[in-house]
């Protein structure tokens, strides 16, 4: 039997069916912020009119560590733990807070270019629970 | 209207863990010992604010303290509990409507980080499911980009603990109390890079009360009343970059921990450079770090030569966290900040035993930053 793969939360991206995943942000019409996941109101002006946009795929890495203990719930990871990254990547309009593909401190650098891929993030019954994650640009695997 | 509010008893239950005595009863006892410290009894005061995030509620120490009819607010506003009370408190008697009040912050927490529900903040569940919903995670990713951005050292993150946990030692009411050096604070085990264990603070356990007076009144009650010069309160503003956000702006703006500090400074009529000892939030030791900057109390950048050269000892130039901060006391969430204000009170009345800065400090200034974004910052002085 298969695994079959779903989104942790659909919402976060375009198509959840497509093959080439995007990021789904909301822009305000009235002052043009970018935020992320979509948001029904604007923290900056307070306009409630928000657009559906697709975030850039690739951006560069704002700032990162190292999740080295495993959190409390309600955090659902695959067994055993294994240390993972974390990050902001900036898109240009807007920074967003991604798992990272590398957990290796010394191989991560502000500024380096990253790319949105997808990991699993855990396992509910033999489905695979997916989420977004930014990878160094040069890291192809 | 009343133009001053001061401090006349300050109390406080030794922070840590105290087993078999509930958090409540730690209030009680920090509530006792301020109103001694004041030469009052219970019955005298006039109103209470107080709060607690896990030890039940603030007002129920009625029960034990006596039930005399007094208003009893509680407050509930996560790390910024005591500093919202301590506010409350100050615009009451400023007001006129009375002349004595308590404030009054007590906690008693589970062991490890604090668990955070993701939807109470308006985020899905799949920021938590997939491992974001984590503090420590917000504040080394904030200390990452500010050591590359002001070229500051790990040393400096270990020097930092190093001074929490001596002056822990120093302070009897502290929770830890044994001296570790920089390399045993760089060699324990990473909890976010670039943060080890013993460069953050913990839950715990603790209660402080505080008896305020207005300033008319203050010689009534101490010898050597504390003016409560300032108290502001701010959450974030657009633009700044604080924990538990799926996103932020490239570009950071002012955060809650500037507005709030230069509001507090304004409104004292007291500017930092003029502070002689200061508390702020020091979650890790990357927190101390920025938010002496974020404060005032010096220009970005010029932590890393002040930390290393011990001017942030009681004996340097610019005295911070004298009581070994959060990393040494913990952090019980409702008591938090009221600890920051009786340390201040402790060192401003010369009464700092062997932590305290020497000259007859003056002015002192205390800091919380918490979730999602807030601040509160006093000034206070002779």
């Amino acid at each position: 039997m298969t695994a079959t793969v779903t989104w942790v939360d659909p919402s976060l991206v375009v198509d959840p069916t497509a093959s080439e995943v995007q990021l789904a942000g909301a822009r305000c019409t009235a002052c043009g912020t970018t935020m992320f996941p979509f948001l029904g109101g604007c923290p900056k002006c307070g306009g409630s009119d928000m657009e559906r946009v697709a975030l850039p795929t690739t951006g560069t890495l704002w700032s990162y560590t190292v999740q080295y203990f495993e959190p409390k719930a309600p955090y659902r990871g695959l067994e055993p733990f294994e240390p993972f990254g974390v990050g902001y990547v900036d898109l240009g309009d807007v920074c967003v807070e991604t798992r990272l593909t590398v957990n290796d401190p010394a191989a991560l650098s502000l500024n380096m270019p990253m790319r949105l891929v997808t990991i699993t993030a855990f396992l509910d019954g033999d489905q695979l629970v997916q989420t977004f994650a930014f990878a160094p640009q040069e890291d192809q695997s | 209207m009343s133009s001053d509010v001061a401090i006349v008893g300050i109390g406080i239950h030794p922070f840590g863990r105290t087993e078999g005595v509930s958090g409540r009863a730690q209030g009680a006892f920090a509530a006792r010992q301020a109103l001694a410290d004041a030469g009052v009894q219970w019955s005298d005061i006039q109103f209470a604010y107080g709060g607690s995030a896990a030890a039940g509620d603030a007002d129920s120490l009625v029960s034990e303290l006596g039930l005399t009819g007094m208003p009893f607010i509680n407050v509930s506003n996560g790390c910024g509990t005591g500093g919202s009370a301590l506010i409350s408190a100050r615009s009451a008697l400023l007001s006129g409507q009375y002349d004595l009040g308590m404030v009054v912050g007590f906690d008693k927490h589970p062991r490890g980080a604090f668990a955070a529900k993701p939807s109470s903040l308006g985020i899905g569940d799949w920021y938590g499911e997939t491992g974001m919903m984590v503090t420590t995670q917000f504040f080394a990713q904030k200390i990452v980009r500010y050591m590359e951005q002001h070229d500051i050292g790990e040393e400096t993150l270990a020097a930092v603990a190093e001074k929490s946990f001596s002056l822990g030692a120093a302070n009897p009411n502290a929770w830890r109390r044994t001296p570790m050096s920089r390399q045993q604070i760089l060699d324990a085990p990473m909890v976010n890079h670039p943060l080890t264990q013993y460069m953050f603070c913990s839950p715990g356990e603790g209660g402080v009360a505080l008896v305020l007076a207005r300033g008319e009144v203050a010689h009534q009650y101490s010898a050597n009343p504390i003016y409560l010069r300032s108290a502001e309160f701010r959450s974030r503003r657009f633009g700044s970059f604080e924990v538990f956000s799926p996103w932020t702006t490239p570009e950071t703006l002012s955060g809650p921990t500037a507005d709030s500090a230069e509001a507090a400074f304004a409104s004292a009529g007291i500017g930092p450079d003029e502070i002689d000892v200061a508390q702020i939030q020091d979650t890790e030791s990357g927190a101390e770090i920025m938010h002496m900057a974020e404060t005032g109390l010096c220009a970005h950048g010029d932590q890393e030569k002040l930390i290393l050269g011990g001017e942030t000892r009681p004996d340097g130039s610019l005295p911070i966290n004298t009581d070994g901060g959060v990393i040494a006391n913990g952090e019980p969430i409702g008591a938090t900040g009221l600890r920051q204000v009786f340390e201040s009170v402790l060192q401003l009345r010369g009464d700092a035993g062997d932590r305290q800065v020497p000259g007859n400090p003056k002015t002192g200034f205390t800091h919380v930053y918490g979730a999602p974004g807030i601040s509160a910052c006093t000034v206070l002085s002779r």
